[in-house]
């Protein structure tokens, strides 16, 4: 059985208008991430890599170039691609059984099927017990992981996650980033993950993006070639998460200095896809 | 408890002034009847005048106006909120009309429906139903975008989104117009039976009692009027956290 979760944006270019101005915010993206792949995407806000989260979702389609999931070109949300956003964005009047519940609501498993996979995926994110608990009565943390299990609830290829630990405080956010990881280990889900956070995107990703503004752009992209589970105290990933600091350093003052500083280490070519 | 003791203060106290202003001479008796003068009227109106039939009366009227109110109230203000050509097409006459105040239809509603007891129950749903129109709009209207977006991406259908996600997050406004139309359509039995004064109901007691200049009779029907209002407001409450559980303290 081929694996499936296997992602392909090619020549993407997207474009807002404002008052009646377009602005382009993507330009020319090419991407791709291997089945079981975990790819993060680090950039400063109003890189675009929320815009490119929300185009593989599927919930804004006007834009050029492809996207394409397992050789299918992305046309509206589906439930192949879990979402995560940076808020839990729960629905406050559902408990935390009927909130994960909600990513099965257009599944076609049966009634059972769907009890077992709501408990089994609180019990993945380490939620036993709260069950019947409604939001109000969560963490931050622990509504995030609500929030999490909803999004993989439904076993998709794929599943998106927006800065899901921004909000969060550093001790939690470094708690969620290991259980993310453990759980990507056990489902072997294809992962595509958006932050600003350095330190976040280097210590889960296979690979690490960075992205330039105005318009989005890949400035720069790393291989994190280090085994998992990982050390955060590892000086092989602090090295590379000084070298993404500097590649991320130099989108944001290439407006002031000449244009691009030198990025060592990295593979400034954006890597072309081939998807047979 | 104490805070039940707290709000029964101030009216404690007032009873206390109406009793002795009344017993030293301080007023008129014949304007502000001593308390027992009144309670003894109540006596002698539940005994000898049907009291309670009067009471029945004017809240089943309320009931039907009220429930009719609502019912209507609901269907237009979810049509209102959940599509936008109706909304477009219907929200402005009914922002218009609205402005009216609801006593100033009373004229037409008696030459429509007379004065009879259509015409009352007309009067009460009218008065029920425009609060609940308008929080039940702002209701729909008011699920959050963020929630929306989840909804798309979890592939709701319309009908999904609309029983799982806006009907829910309307019902704390749902259940605040409710509320209001319970209070509204309360005042407007007495209202109704005031300006209508055929027929029985507390109402046109105490227009009788102002036309025979019996204050007791006056005062009693004021009180009895506070406190259904009173008991009607508290089990709304009541009802209304009970069903907004989920809603944060």
């Amino acid at each position: 059985m081929a694996q499936q979760g296997h992602l392909v944006i090619s020549g993407v270019f997207k474009t807002f208008r404002v008052s009646g101005e377009p602005l382009r915010v993507l330009a020319g993206l090419d991407l791709e991430v291997e089945p079981g792949g975990f790819l993060t995407i680090v950039g400063a806000s109003g890189c675009g890599k929320s815009t490119l989260l929300r185009l593989v979702a599927g919930l804004d389609t006007a834009f050029d170039g492809s996207v394409r999931v397992d050789g299918d070109p992305v046309t509206a949300p589906s439930l192949d691609r879990g979402l995560v956003f940076q808020e839990p964005r729960l629905f406050p009047w559902l408990t935390v059984a009927q909130n994960v519940a909600l990513g099965l609501l257009n599944s076609p498993l049966d009634k059972a099927r769907r009890r077992r996979e709501v408990s089994a995926h609180i019990e993945l994110v380490g939620l036993g017990g709260f069950e019947n608990a409604y939001p109000h009565q969560l963490s931050g943390g622990m509504a995030q992981r609500v929030a999490i299990a909803r999004g993989l609830v439904n076993r998709p290829r794929i599943l998106l996650l927006d800065e899901p630990f921004g909000a969060l405080d550093a001790l939690t956010r470094a708690r969620l980033q290991d259980e993310l990881q453990r759980i990507w280990a056990a489902e072997r889900t294809t992962m595509l993950l958006v932050t600003h956070d350095v330190e976040e995107a280097t210590y889960l990703g296979d690979r690490v993006v960075v992205m330039a503004p105005r318009p989005g752009r890949i400035a720069a992209t790393f291989d994190v070639p280090l085994a998992r589970p990982r050390e955060r105290t590892d000086p092989a990933l602090g090295r590379l998460r000084d070298d993404v600091m500097a590649a991320l350093q130099a989108t944001s003052s290439a407006g002031v200095a000449p244009k691009s500083a030198p990025v060592p280490a990295a593979r400034t070519a954006p890597l072309l896809v081939s998807a047979e | 408890m104490t805070r039940t003791l707290r709000g029964l203060a101030l009216p404690l106290l007032l009873l206390a002034c109406w009793q002795a202003a009344s017993h030293f001479g301080l007023v008129d008796r014949r304007i502000l009847p001593p308390l027992e003068r009144v309670a003894h009227t109540a006596i002698d109106q539940v005994v000898n005048h049907g009291l309670l039939g009067h009471l029945a009366i004017s809240l089943l009227r309320d009931m039907v106006g009220f429930v009719l109110g609502a019912m209507l109230g609901l269907l237009t203000g979810a049509l209102l909120g959940l599509f936008r050509t109706i909304d477009l097409l219907v929200f402005p006459s009914f922002n218009g009309l609205r402005q009216i105040a609801i006593l100033a239809w009373i004229p037409l509603i008696s030459i429509w429906f007379g004065i009879g007891e259509t015409a009352k129950v007309v009067f009460i749903t009218a008065a029920a139903f425009i609060p609940v129109v308008l929080n039940t709009y702002e209701g729909f209207r008011s699920a959050p975008d963020s929630l929306v977006e989840v909804a798309r991406a979890f592939t709701f259908t319309r009908w999904q989104a609309i029983t799982r996600l806006y009907l829910p997050s309307a019902l704390p406004s749902i259940a605040t117009g409710v509320h209001l139309a319970l209070i509204y359509s309360w005042v407007a039995s007495i209202g109704s039976e005031y300006f209508m004064t055929v027929g029985p109901g507390i109402g046109g007691m105490i227009i009788a009692g102002r036309e025979r200049f019996e204050m007791d009779l006056v005062m009693l029907g004021i009180l009895i009027l506070g406190l259904v209002g009173f008991l009607i407001n508290r089990s709304a409450s009541l009802v209304e956290a009970r069903l907004l559980r989920w809603q944060q303290a």
